[in-house]
């Protein structure tokens, strides 16, 4: 119970972050991407807010044996990069400058009245499903029927 | 550069950085958007609530921007509803390969120094520059 009221109130704070930082208004999105054209730099002020203060508190608060209200702290100990992570990153970028909605952004906006926003998310949530079908799918057909030098691990650890 | 918001886009990254910060502090978890909501929707065992919640927060946080200052929500672009469904489908297949987006790459990735994450942060930016010059400027979409 606990944990969740903290994750609703850290939700609640990063909502508002998003929405007062501009991150809620593709307009500001697109502008920030239109680095060609008539180039807005504010998102680069919110992520370099965001950076400034994370990385500082990261360093304090990974020192600890154990988080205030869990056992273990879950981060991703993968260092490789990759043919996914690269072409992910390729398709999400495409997603984003198309509708200039990331995930956040989209979430926060799901009440906004506008219909943008919860289309978006529509497509997005479909979007994970096909892709975890695919993933389970692929993984069974090789497990079935080995390949030398082919490896596919379902990957549902994040980052 | 019109509308230009250094001030305030500087305090919401200030508030996003606080929220990843008191997230990892007392949940012991990343503050990474597309993973919460893949979460959600693919129930674990345990950790599903608090991702439940963080989203209700995030969904609260807009509904009160939308009654104090719905122009924060505004879209001020013109995409028609096929382009967000297709740009939704792209981030949702995007995010899951590729283990993250803006949030879990782009604030808390970066923030612990991760390469794989630089990695990710510089492509999808760049892919995102260059979308938007196809379609801005060879396409002539309104900005």
């Amino acid at each position: 119970m606990k944990r969740m009221l903290s994750a609703f109130g850290c939700g609640l704070l990063f909502g508002a972050g998003l929405v007062i930082g501009g991150m809620t208004q593709p307009s500001k999105v697109v502008g920030f991407l239109d680095f060609f054209g008539n180039w807005d730099a504010s998102l680069a002020f919110v992520m370099g807010g965001a950076l400034a203060v994370n990385a500082i508190a990261y360093r304090f608060v990974l020192r600890r044996a154990h988080p205030v209200l869990a056992e273990e702290f879950a981060i991703p100990r993968r260092s490789e990069i990759d043919s996914r992570l690269i072409g992910g990153a390729m398709l999400f970028g495409v997603g984003w400058g198309l509708a200039g909605y990331c995930p956040g952004p989209a979430v926060t906006s799901l009440l906004s009245g506008h219909s943008a926003a919860p289309i978006f998310m529509a497509g997005m949530i479909a979007g994970m499903f096909g892709y975890s079908l695919a993933a389970e799918h692929l993984a069974g057909a090789l497990v079935a029927r080995p390949q030398p030098g082919v490896s596919f691990v379902p990957q549902n650890t994040d980052v | 550069m019109h509308n230009f918001t250094p001030v305030a886009s500087l305090f919401g990254g200030i508030l996003i950085g606080l929220s990843a910060a008191m997230l990892m502090l007392l949940n012991g978890r990343i503050a990474g958007i597309s993973g919460i909501v893949a979460g959600a929707i693919r129930p674990e065992r345990g950790e599903w609530e608090w991702r439940i919640a963080f989203i209700a927060g995030l969904v609260a946080a807009g509904a009160i921007a939308r009654m104090v200052a719905p122009a924060w929500l505004a879209i001020g672009i013109t995409r028609s509803s096929a382009t967000f469904l297709i740009a939704g489908l792209l981030v949702g297949v995007g995010t899951r390969l590729g283990s993250g987006c803006t949030s879990g790459h782009g604030v808390c990735g970066l923030s612990r120094g991760s390469i794989r994450s630089l990695a990710a942060t510089a492509t999808f930016m760049a892919a995102g520059v260059v979308t938007v010059f196809i379609a801005n400027h060879l396409f002539g979409a309104q900005p």
